[in-house]
C-alpha cells in the first residue's frame, strides 16, 4: 500500500506545525535563558528571566501542546483521518 | 495491528462514555473523603491525639486505601493488565502520568533545590515540564497509533529483528531500575520519618504497598492508584503553600503573589551580606579554612603536632592542682581520640572539611542571590566572565538532558498506550501537563516563601529561643539540619544553621507553625509520590522482561495467562532487588535520578524520533546509535562523577568537556545517537517495504494499516 497524495499533504502539513511549534519551544527555552542576565527587568515583582523560568515558559508549553492537539483534532477531520480507533 | 473500527465504534464510544461517568462519580466522592478525613484528623489533633498517631494514621490510611484499589482492580486479562483495557480517559489518564511523573525527587528534593540553588534550579522546571512539548509533537500519537504494549515493543517492530529490541530492553531496565532504587530510598526515607521506624524498615513497608498494588493489578491497578495519589500529593504540596502565603501576604493564592515576596528576599539578602554579625561568622569560617590549607600543605607534620599538643592539653588538665572539671578532662580525652588515626585520612577529613569551610564563608551560607541568573559577572573579571559562562552553559545542558530525558522515560511513554484513541493520546499530553503544572508553579513560589520566613524569624534569634523544629530536625540527623554559635554571640547568624535541601518541604509546616496534621499530610503526599513513581518504574522493568524478552523473543506462542502470571512473578524479583539495592543507600541519590534521564534521553530519543520520521532509518543503524549513545553518556559520566569515578576505580584526572556537569552526560549522549543512526542509516539497505508500510501506518490516524 503507498502513500496516497492526500496522506502526503497530510504529513506536510503536520511536520510544517511540528517545526513551527519547535522553534517557539526552541526561543522560549533557550534563547530566553540565555540571556536571562539581561532580561531582569521588573515583572510584576519577579525578574522576567525568573518568572519566565517559574511560570512564563511553562505556561508557553501548555499553550504549544493544547494548539496542536486542537490544530491536529482540525486537520484529521478535514482530511478524514478521524477514526475511533481502539 | 489490532484497530477495530466501524460498526462498533458507536457502541464503543457510548460505553467509553457510560464508563466515564462512573469515574467521575467515584473520583468526587473520593476526593471528598480524603478532605473530610483531613479535617477529622485535623479535629482530633486540636482534641489532644499524639503527634506520632497522626503520623501513623495517614500512613496507614493511604497505604490501606492504595491496597484496596489494587485489590479491586485485580486482573489477569492482558490488555488490561498491560495498558489498563485502553479506555483511560484523557483526563485522569493525565493525572496518572502526573502522578508517575512526580517522584520523590520533585515532591520532596524540587522545592529544597530551588531554596538552595535559586535562578539555578529553575533549570529543573523548566526542563521536567518543556520535555512534554517534545512527547506531545513527536511521540505520543505516534505510540498510540502503533498501539502495542511497550517501548521495546515498538524499537523491534519499527527496525525489525531481535537486535534492537534487545537493545531497548536493557537501556530500559538500565533507566527504569536507577530511577526505582531513587523512589524506593524516598520511601524508606519518610516512612521512617513519619513512623520512627528504622530505614531499612521503612523501605520494606513502603515495598509492601508498591506490590499489592501492582502485583495484583498490573497497569490497571497502577493507573488508579496513580489518579488516588496524584488527589493525595498535590492537596499535601498546596495546603502548607497556601498557608505560608496567607501568613506572609494575606492572599492565598502563592503563584501569583511570590514575585513581591522575591522582592523582599532580595533586599533582605543585600543587608545579610553586609550585616556585621554575619561578616564576623564568615571571617571565622575564612580562619578555619586558611587553618585547614596550611595543614593541608603538609599533613604528616599537623597531624603530630596536634597529636602533641592535644596529649599536652590532656596532661595539663590531669595534672594535679590543675584547672580542669571532670567535664574538661572527658572532652579532652575524647578530643585526642577523635584524631584522624593516620596521614591519608586525616587529609581526606581536612579537605571535605576545608570544602564545607569554603561554602560557609561566603555571603548567604554560600547560596547565590535567589533571583540573580547564573553566578559570576559577563563584566567583570576574567575569572567572574568564565563562571558566568559556565554557570549559563550549564543551566543551558542541564535543561537539554532533562526535557530529551523527559521524552524517552519508557514508563511516561508507556502512558500513553493506555488511552482509547490517537486524539485522547494527544488531549490526554495537555492534562498531564495541566496536572503537573500545578507543582510546578507552585514548587518556586515555596522556595521563596520558605526563604522569607527563615531570613525573618529564624536569622537573628537568640539562640535560646530558636523554634522547637530546629532542635527536633537536628536530633533526627545533624547532617539534616545544625546550628552552632560561631561567633558566640548567642544570636543565630544565617551562615551559622546549615540546612539541607531534602528537609525543606517536609520541615516546611514546621517552619510555618502549622499544625502537625499539615506535616502528616506533607509527609503522606510524599510517600504518594514516592510509591506512583516506584509503581509506574516496576511495571516498566517487569514487562521489558516478560513482555519483550520472554513472549517476543524466547516463546512466542506463551499463553496470555502465563505472561501475566510471569510479569507479576519479575515484579516481585526486580522490586526485591530493587530494594536491596536501596537498602544498601547508594552514595548519591539525586544523581541516580538525573543519571537515568541522561540515559533514556541518549538511548531512545533518536531511535524513537527517526523511526517515526525518517523512513529511511535502518536497524542496525537504530541498535548501534542506541548503543553507542549509551556508551557515550556512561563513558561521561564514570569518568567525571565522583561516586561513580570511585566505584570503577577511574583515578585519572577529571576531564570536563567543555566544563559541562556529569548531571549532563546526556547532552554528549543525545547527538552522537542521532549522529550514528542517520550515518550508518545511509551506508546499509534500505528497510524492507514492511517497515514502510508500518511507518505509514503510524503517522496517519486513519490508516488501518491493511
Amino acid at each position: 500500500m503507498g502513500v496516497t497524495s492526500r496522506q502526503r499533504s497530510y504529513w506536510r502539513k503536520n511536520q510544517r506545525v511540528i517545526a513551527g511549534l519547535l522553534a517557539i519551544w526552541f526561543v522560549i527555552t533557550f534563547v530566553v535563558s540565555y540571556f536571562a542576565r539581561e532580561l531582569s527587568f521588573n515583572f510584576f515583582g519577579w525578574p522576567f528571566s525568573f518568572w519566565m523560568g517559574a511560570q512564563g515558559a511553562l505556561l508557553v508549553y501548555g499553550a504549544i501542546i493544547w494548539w496542536y492537539a486542537r490544530y491536529m483534532d482540525k486537520l484529521d477531520a478535514q482530511y478524514e483521518m478521524q477514526v475511533d480507533d481502539d | 495491528m489490532v484497530d477495530r473500527a466501524g460498526p462498533l465504534a458507536a457502541d464503543t464510544a457510548h460505553a467509553q462514555a457510560a464508563f466515564k461517568r462512573d469515574v467521575d462519580r467515584v473520583f468526587l466522592r473520593f476526593v471528598a473523603g480524603f478532605l473530610a478525613f483531613v479535617l477529622l484528623l485535623a479535629g482530633l489533633e486540636q482534641m489532644g491525639l499524639p503527634r506520632h498517631w497522626v503520623g501513623s494514621i495517614f500512613l496507614l490510611a493511604t497505604m490501606g486505601l492504595y491496597a484496596t484499589i489494587g485489590i479491586l482492580s485485580r486482573t489477569h486479562d492482558a490488555v488490561e493488565y498491560y495498558v489498563a483495557g485502553r479506555r483511560v480517559p484523557a483526563i485522569y489518564n493525565g493525572m496518572a502520568t502526573g502522578a508517575d511523573w512526580m517522584s520523590a525527587a520533585s515532591f520532596i528534593g524540587l522545592g529544597g533545590t530551588l531554596y538552595i540553588t535559586g535562578y539555578g534550579g529553575l533549570a529543573f522546571i523548566m526542563g521536567w515540564t518543556g520535555g512534554y512539548c517534545l512527547v506531545a509533537l513527536f511521540l505520543a500519537p505516534y505510540l498510540r497509533k502503533f498501539g502495542q504494549f511497550t517501548v521495546p515493543d515498538f524499537l523491534g517492530e519499527r527496525y525489525g529483528g531481535n537486535l534492537p529490541r534487545l537493545v531497548g530492553i536493557g537501556a530500559a531496565i538500565l533507566c527504569s531500575f536507577t530511577y526505582v532504587v531513587a523512589q524506593i530510598s524516598g520511601v524508606g526515607l519518610i516512612t521512617s520519618h513519619l513512623t520512627g521506624v528504622q530505614f531499612e524498615l521503612g523501605i520494606f513497608l513502603g515495598l509492601g504497598g508498591i506490590l499489592v498494588c501492582s502485583f495484583l493489578g498490573g497497569m490497571r491497578a497502577v493507573t488508579w492508584t496513580q489518579v488516588a495519589q496524584y488527589v493525595i500529593l498535590i492537596v499535601a504540596y498546596l495546603v502548607p503553600v497556601v498557608w505560608l502565603s496567607v501568613k506572609q501576604t494575606g492572599i492565598p493564592v502563592p503563584q501569583l503573589v511570590y514575585g513581591y515576596q522575591l522582592q523582599k528576599v532580595t533586599a533582605l539578602e543585600g543587608q545579610l551580606q553586609e550585616d556585621p554579625a554575619e561578616r564576623a561568622v564568615r571571617a571565622v569560617f575564612q580562619q578555619r579554612s586558611d587553618d585547614l590549607a596550611r595543614k593541608l600543605a603538609d599533613p604528616a607534620t599537623a597531624l603530630a603536632a596536634e597529636r602533641v599538643a592535644a596529649k599536652l592539653r590532656l596532661d595539663r588538665l590531669k595534672a594535679v592542682g590543675g584547672s580542669g572539671s571532670a567535664a574538661d578532662v572527658a572532652a579532652a580525652e575524647k578530643a585526642l581520640s577523635a584524631l584522624p588515626a593516620d596521614v591519608e585520612t586525616a587529609r581526606e577529613i581536612w579537605v571535605r572539611a576545608k570544602a564545607a569551610a569554603d561554602t560557609k564563608s561566603l555571603a548567604l551560607n554560600g547560596m547565590a542571590p535567589h533571583a540573580q541568573a547564573f553566578s559570576g559577572d559577563p563584566s567583570g573579571s576574567a575569572a567572574a566572565q568564565d563562571s558566568y559562562d559556565i554557570a549559563r552553559r550549564n543551566f543551558l545542558a542541564l535543561i537539554f538532558c532533562l526535557m530529551v530525558g523527559t521524552a524517552a522515560l519508557p514508563h511516561i511513554l508507556m502512558r500513553y498506550y493506555t488511552v482509547p484513541s490517537v486524539r485522547e493520546a494527544r488531549a490526554s499530553v495537555s492534562w498531564s501537563l495541566l496536572f503537573i503544572f500545578l507543582l510546578y508553579f507552585t514548587a518556586p513560589a515555596l522556595a521563596v516563601l520558605v526563604k522569607f520566613e527563615i531570613f525573618t524569624l529564624v536569622v537573628g534569634t537568640p539562640f535560646d529561643q530558636l523554634p522547637e523544629w530546629i532542635t527536633s530536625w537536628s536530633k533526627v540527623d545533624p547532617s539534616l539540619l545544625s546550628v552552632t554559635d560561631v561567633n558566640k554571640d548567642g544570636i543565630l547568624q544565617l551562615n551559622e544553621m546549615s540546612i539541607s535541601g531534602d528537609i525543606v518541604v517536609l520541615a516546611m509546616p514546621e517552619i510555618g507553625g502549622m499544625p502537625y496534621v499539615v506535616s502528616g499530610l506533607v509527609a503522606a503526599g510524599g510517600l504518594a509520590a514516592a510509591l506512583s513513581t516506584a509503581d509506574g518504574l516496576l511495571l516498566t522493568v517487569a514487562n521489558a522482561l516478560s513482555h519483550d524478552l520472554y513472549y517476543k523473543m524466547i516463546d512466542p506462542n506463551a499463553s496470555t495467562a502465563r505472561r501475566v502470571a510471569l510479569s507479576k512473578m519479575l515484579l516481585l524479583v526486580v522490586a526485591l532487588a530493587a530494594s536491596y539495592v536501596a537498602s544498601q543507600r547508594p552514595a548519591d541519590i539525586l544523581f541516580l535520578v538525573s543519571a537515568a534521564f541522561s540515559f533514556a534521553g541518549a538511548a531512545f530519543f533518536p531511535a524513537l524520533v527517526l523511526g517515526i520520521f525518517w523512513r529511511r532509518a535502518t536497524g542496525v543503524a537504530a541498535s548501534l546509535g542506541m548503543v553507542a549513545g549509551l556508551c557515550t553518556t556512561a563513558f561521561y559520566m564514570v569518568t567525571t562523577q565522583p561516586w561513580l569515578r570511585g566505584i570503577f576505580g577511574v583515578t585519572a584526572p577529571v576531564q570536563l568537556w567543555w566544563d559541562i556537569q556529569p548531571i549532563s552526560a546526556g547532552l554528549f549522549g543525545v547527538p552522537v545517537g542521532f549522529a550514528v543512526i542517520v550515518l550508518v542509516s545511509l551506508v546499509t539497505r534500505r528497510p524492507e517495504p514492511r517497515i514502510d508500510q508500518l511507518v505509514t501506518f503510524i503517522r496517519y490516524p486513519g490508516d488501518r494499516g491493511d
